[in-house]
C-alpha cells in the first residue's frame, strides 16, 4: 500500500506492506535509524517519536495509521544546525551512556518543555516513567531536562564541535 | 563550562570541586564532557541494527516451545517453499557440516541449532533466511517441529535426584546433571573458628536468576564475500577480538579472512561477552548464500534465550566474638548454570571470583563449597555486571554482617568498622587467597555515613520505630576484585587475559590510540584520549579512539568484569611513556642537549634550569616525521604498541547506605535515599565515573525490588517480557548521593582501579539490609530479592518465601 506522511519536515511517499511499523518504516525504509527498536510491548521508549506533535511508542503503531500525518524523530531535534537545547543538556549533565534510550528520552523531554517550561523534578520523573534507561539511573536524565529548562533561550550556546573539549 | 545550578547547589555532593578543578586543566584528567555524545545525541550513532548493506537478507530463529524434549523430526518443505525464503537450516543440516555445537566459555559445548533434544525453552532450532524481517518471521510458522516431551528439570535443589532425567545425554557417559564441585579456604579452621565463637548466626539467602537486559538486544550482520573469502561480521559484543578467534577455531575459517566489528553498542553489562547460536546462524547464513545476513533477536528472545545471571543459592553461616569481632564465615552453595555451562569467567575459576566471600574484613577463618547443576533453563552464568560473581559473594557476606549486627544489638556500621582491614594492612592475602592491593575502609565507611548524616538517620529511625512505621537503614561494604588478569592465572578459553594498545603521534601533533576493550556505553572514547593526554600532553580533543574493530585494534580480551580501565587504561598509560621516552630523545637532538637534562612538563620538554628552551610535543611529533637528522640510531616516527599483562587484580570499594520505607499495608519498598561512596583509585572523568555508579545503583534497585526470571513446573520462562521481567523506571529511583575517596593501586601504572560494576555488586545487599531492618522489630530476619510488595506483605504476615 502507499503511505504518504511528513517526516522532520518533508513529505515522503512509500508503498510498504500494509502491517509495517512505524519504527520499521522509519529505520528500514527511511533510513533514519536514530529511532531505535527495543521490546515490542510498549514498555521501553526506545521508540519514542512524535506523530502529529504528541510522543508515541513507534514500535505499537501501524505505519499506515501515521498516513496523512505529521511525524517528527530524534533527526528532526536540530534546527537549522543549531542543537535543541535537550540535545545540549543530556551531553552536559552526562545524561546518557549507551545512547540507545537516548533518542527516546530527548524527544519526550522535548514534548514535556514544550507544555511545562518549568518542570519539577517529579514532573520530569512522571513525564518519562514510560520510558527505560539502563545505564544512567535516571538522576542525569533528570539534571539533563532541567539543564535543557534553564537555558531554552540562550543564545550563547557552546557549539557542538566543542563538546569533545575539556570544559 | 559551569556547574548547573541544582549540582553546585546541593552540598553533599563534591562534585563541585571537581568542576572547579577541571577548568584549570584542560589536560589529562578531570570532567569532561564525551567525545561519542554529539553523535548520540543526534541519533546519528551506528548499532548493529543500523547496518544496511546492498543485497542484505534477514534471519529468524525458530525456537523451541518446550524446555525438554526429544526432536523427532524437523520438516521445513512449507517454509522453503514461501516465495520470499532463501534459506531454511536445522541442526540436522548444521551437524553435517560439523557446526551443530560451539564451544561456551567454560569449556562446556552448547548447541548453535538443537540435533537431539531441546534443553530450555527458547533453545534455537532451525533458522531461515528471507527478503525482510517480516517474512523470515512468516517462514518459521511454516517449520513442523515434531517433539517427543520429556520431564524438565526446573528446580536445582531437586536436580541431582537420582530420578531425575539426565539433561546432558550428548556428554559421553554422563549420568546425571552434576557440572563441578568446588571449594576454596581451610574447612577445619573454619570449623575450629565457629567452635570457638560466642554468636553464630545462619542465614538461607538465595540470588535469583536475573537478566541483563541492555536496551539493544543482540544482533549481528555477517558478510561474506566469497572472492576474497573473508567474513566481515558486525555484531553485539564486548570482546571482538576473543570472538574473532573463537569464530576462527569453530567455523574453520582463517583468522586473518576474519573481520569483527562491534560498534556503537546498546549496553551489555557482561550480556554480550558470549557468543550467542544467533551470531552462528547469521555467518552459516551468508556463507551460504554468499550475501550479506542480518540476525537481530527481539526482547522475547533476548529474555528467554540469552545470557542469565546469578542463580545462587547459598546458606551461610558467620561466627564471631561477644564482642562482635568476626571470626569465620561459611557457605554452602547450590548453583543452577541451565542446560549448558554457559559461565563466564576464567578458565581456572568455574565460581568466578566468588572467592572473594570473605568481604573487607580481617577473620580467621573462611571455606566455601559451591555444587553447580544442570537444569532445563537457558544457559547461565554471564556475568551481570557482577564482576565475575563478586555480586553473590559481596551480597552473601553483607548480608550475614547485617545479620549478626542485628543479632547482637550492634549498629550495622558499627560492626563493620570494628572488623574491617586495616589500612597498614594492605597489600592483604585473605583466607582465601585474594591479595587486596588497597584501601581505606574507615575512611570510605566515615565518609558514606557524614553524607548520609548516619546519626541523625538513625534517631528519625527509632522515633518511626516508636509511632510504628517501618523505616529501615542498610549498610554495606563491598570489596571487588577487577582487571583480570594476570594472564599466568586467567585465561578464557586458552586466551589470556591481557590487553594490547597501539598509540601513533600524527606528524602535526594529533593522536590516535587503538584499543582492544569495548565500550558498550562506559565512555571509552573520552576516558582514554584523558589518560594517553595525561600522559603526552596532548589534548583529549586532539586523541582519536579506534576500538571494535579487530582489523584496526591490537589483540586482547575485552571489556567486561570491569577490566577496561585496570587492563587496557594501563596500557594506553604506559604506551603513551613508551612515546614519551622516544619523544625525549628527539627533544634531546632538538635542543642539543643530552637526554638526562631534560625535563618533561605535561606537553613539552624543556632544559633543565632553562624553561625557554623547551620543545612541545606537537613539535617533536614534527620533527620525528619530517626532514633533518635524528638523534644517532633512532628511526622516524613517533609510535608504540604494547601488551600489558597486569600484575594483580584491582580491588575498589565503597561504603553504600540505603534508607527505605515499608509501607505496612501493602509491603511496597521505597527507596527514599541512597547514599554510595565510592573508592576506585585515582578518578579519571569524575563526570563517567559518577555515571557509572548511577547505573549500578539502578540495578541494584532493579535485582532487590523487582528482577527475577522465573519458571513454572514446567519449565516455561515466566520472564519473557518487560511485562513480566520489570525494570526502574525514574519512578523507582531516588537522586542518588554520592562521593568518593582515593586509595590509588600500588601495582596500576595510574593508580586507577575499575568502577563499572561497583555499584551494581554493592548496592542489592544495602537494600535488603534496610529492608530487614525495617522489618527487624517485626521478627523478620531475611526477605530474599527481589522484595516485591507481595513477597515483603508475606513476610510482615510472618509467612516469608525464597523467590525459588
Amino acid at each position: 500500500m502507499q503511505v504518504t506522511m511528513t517526516v522532520n519536515g518533508t513529505e515522503v511517499s512509500r508503498d510498504i506492506e500494509p502491517r509495517t511499523l512505524l519504527v520499521h518504516f522509519l529505520r528500514d525504509t527511511l533510513g533514519l535509524t536514530g529511532t531505535h527498536w527495543g521490546c515490542d510491548t510498549s514498555n521501553c521508549g526506545v521508540c519514542v517519536v512524535w506523530v502529529d506533535e504528541r510522543p508515541v511508542k513507534s514500535c505499537t503503531m501501524l505505519a499506515a495509521m501515521a498516513g496523512g500525518k505529521s511525524v517528527r524523530t530524534v533527526e528532526g531535534l536540530e534546527r537549522d544546525g543549531e542543537l535543541d537545547p535537550v540535545q545540549r543538556g543530556f551531553m552536559e549533565c552526562h545524561g546518557l551512556q549507551c545512547g540507545y534510550c537516548t533518542p527516546g528520552m530527548m524527544m519526550t523531554a522535548r514534548w514535556l518543555l514544550d507544555h511545562n517550561p518549568d518542570p519539577t523534578e517529579g514532573e520530569i520523573r512522571e513525564a518519562i516513567s514510560g520510558q527505560i534507561c539502563r545505564c544512567t539511573g535516571y538522576s542525569t536524565i533528570v539534571r539533563s531536562i532541567r539543564w535543557a529548562a534553564t537555558h531554552e533561550n540562550s543564545s550563547s550556546i557552546e557549539s557542538p564541535e566543542t563538546a569533545g573539549s575539556p570544559s | 563550562m559551569t556547574a548547573t545550578p541544582e549540582t553546585a547547589a546541593d552540598p553533599r555532593d563534591r562534585r563541585q570541586t571537581e568542576f572547579e578543578d577541571n577548568d584549570q586543566k584542560p589536560i589529562g584528567f578531570g570532567r569532561m564532557l564525551r567525545k561519542e555524545d554529539p553523535r548520540l545525541i543526534r541519533g546519528r550513532g551506528r548499532f548493529v541494527d543500523d547496518v544496511q548493506l546492498p543485497g542484505m537478507l534477514h534471519l529468524a530463529i525458530l525456537r523451541a516451545p518446550v524446555a525438554h524434549a526429544r526432536i523427532i523430526s524437523v520438516d521445513t518443505s512449507a517454509a522453503e517453499a514461501h516465495p520470499k525464503v532463501r534459506l531454511v537450516v536445522t541442526g540436522a543440516m548444521l551437524q553435517e557440516k560439523g557446526l551443530a555445537w560451539m564451544p561456551t566459555l567454560s569449556n562446556d559445548v552448547q548447541s548453535v541449532l538443537a540435533t537431539d533434544k531441546v534443553r530450555f525453552q527458547g533453545q534455537e532450532v532451525a533458522f531461515v533466511v528471507a527478503e525482510d524481517r517480516y517474512s523470515a518471521r512468516d517462514a518459521l510458522e511454516l517449520i513442523d517441529v515434531e517433539y517427543e516431551e520429556l520431564t524438565p528439570v526446573v528446580d536445582a535443589r531437586r536436580a541431582l535426584d537420582p530420578s531425575m532425567p539426565v539433561i546432558r545425554d550428548d556428554l559421553e557417559g554422563k549420568t546425571d546433571n552434576h557440572i563441578f564441585d568446588w571449594e576454596t579456604g581451610d574447612a577445619a579452621a573454619t570449623e575450629a573458628a565457629f567452635a570457638k565463637a560466642d554468636v553464630v548466626v545462619t542465614e538461607d539467602i538465595v540470588y535469583p536468576r536475573v537478566h541483563p537486559a541492555p536496551m539493544e538486544t543482540h544482533a549481528a550482520v555477517a558478510d561474506f564475500d566469497r572472492v576474497e573469502e573473508k567474513l566481515t561480521l558486525w555484531s553485539t559484543s564486548q570482546a571482538p577480538h576473543a570472538h574473532r578467534t573463537l569464530y576462527a577455531i569453530v567455523a574453520g575459517l582463517p583468522e586473518h579472512k576474519i573481520r569483527v566489528i562491534a560498534p556503537d553498542i546498546g549496553g551489555g553489562f557482561g550480556g554480550k561477552v558470549p557468543i550467542y547460536p544467533g551470531y552462528v546462524c547469521a555467518i552459516v547464513g551468508s556463507i551460504l548464500l554468499g550475501v550479506p545476513v542480518k540476525w537481530a533477536e527481539d526482547r522475547a528472545e533476548n529474555l528467554t534465550s540469552g545470557s542469565f545471571a546469578r542463580d545462587y543459592i547459598m546458606r551461610g553461616e558467620i561466627a564471631a566474638t561477644k564482642d562482635g569481632k568476626i571470626l569465620a564465615i561459611r557457605t554452602n552453595v547450590l548453583a543452577d548454570h541451565g542446560a549448558f555451562n554457559g559461565q563466564a569467567a576464567p578458565t581456572k575459576y568455574p565460581v568466578g571470583f566468588f572467592g572473594v566471600f570473605t568481604g573487607s574484613y580481617d577473620i580467621e577463618a573462611a571455606y566455601a563449597k559451591v555444587t553447580a547443576v544442570y537444569t532445563n533453563k537457558a544457559p547461565g552464568g554471564v556475568a551481570y555486571a557482577c564482576s565475575f560473581r563478586i555480586t553473590e559473594a559481596v551480597h552473601l557476606v553483607e548480608r550475614l554482617v547485617t545479620s549478626l549486627a542485628l543479632e547482637m544489638g550492634i549498629d550495622q556500621a558499627e560492626i563493620r568498622l570494628r572488623n574491617f582491614i586495616r589500612p597498614e594492612q594492605f597489600p592483604y592475602e585473605t583466607k582465601t587467597g585474594w591479595v587486596y592491593d588497597s584501601g581505606n575502609y574507615e575512611e570510605t565507611m566515615r565518609e558514606s555515613m557524614r553524607i548520609a548524616g548516619y546519626e541523625e538517620l538513625l534517631a528519625e529511625r527509632e522515633e518511626k520505630r516508636a509511632r510504628g512505621e517501618l523505616m529501615g537503614i542498610g549498610v554495606s561494604f563491598f570489596t571487588e576484585a577487577v582487571g583480570a588478569g594476570p594472564r599466568r592465572k586467567m585465561d578464557i578459553l586458552g586466551l589470556g587475559m591481557a590487553d594490547g594498545c597501539e598509540l601513533r603521534i600524527h606528524p602535526t601533533g594529533k593522536a590516535v590510540v587503538r584499543l582492544s576493550v569495548k565500550t558498550q556505553g562506559q565512555g571509552h572514547e573520552t576516558t582514554f584520549a584523558q589518560i594517553v593526554s595525561e600522559e603526552i600532553g596532548i589534548p583529549p580533543a586532539d586523541i582519536e579512539v579506534v576500538h571494535g574493530d579487530t582489523d584496526n585494534t591490537p589483540f586482547g580480551l575485552g571489556t567486561y568484569g570491569s577490566r577496561s580501565t585496570p587492563v587496557s587504561g594501563a596500557a594506553a598509560a604506559l604506551v603513551a611513556r613508551k612515546v614519551r621516552d622516544k619523544a625525549q630523545i628527539i627533544a634531546s637532538g632538538m635542543l642539543e642537549v643530552s637526554v638526562d637534562d631534560l625535563e618533561w612538563e605535561k606537553g613539552s620538554f624543556h632544559v633543565k634550569g632553562d624553561p625557554s628552551a623547551s620543545v612541545t610535543i606537537q613539535d617533536i611529533a614534527m620533527r620525528a616525521h619530517g626532514a633533518g637528522d635524528l638523534p644517532d640510531g633512532l628511526e622516524g616516527g613517533l609510535e608504540a604498541q604494547i601488551c600489558y599483562n597486569p600484575e594483580n587484580l584491582t580491588y575498589p570499594n565503597g561504603a553504600y547506605i540505603c534508607v527505605v520505607d515499608v509501607d505496612k499495608g501493602t509491603g511496597e519498598v521505597k527507596v527514599r535515599r541512597f547514599i554510595a561512596v565510592d573508592d576506585c583509585g585515582t578518578r579519571i572523568n569524575p563526570m563517567i565515573i559518577e555515571g557509572q555508579i548511577h547505573g549500578g545503583l539502578v540495578d541494584g534497585i532493579g535485582m532487590a525490588l523487582m528482577e527475577i526470571i522465573e519458571f513454572d513446573e514446567w519449565g516455561n520462562c515466566l520472564g519473557g517480557s518487560f511485562m513480566d521481567y520489570l525494570i526502574p523506571t525514574a519512578l523507582e529511583c531516588p537522586d542518588w548521593e554520592t562521593g568518593f575517596t582515593v586509595t590509588p593501586s600500588p601495582h596500576h601504572p595510574i593508580g586507577a582501579k575499575g568502577v563499572g560494576e561497583s555499584a551494581t555488586v554493592g548496592s542489592p545487599p544495602a537494600i535488603v539490609n534496610a529492608v530487614v531492618d525495617a522489618l527487624y522489630p517485626l521478627g523478620i530476619r531475611n526477605v530474599d530479592m527481589p522484595m516485591t510488595p507481595s513477597r515483603v506483605w508475606d513476610a510482615i504476615q510472618g509467612h516469608p518465601r525464597p523467590p525459588i
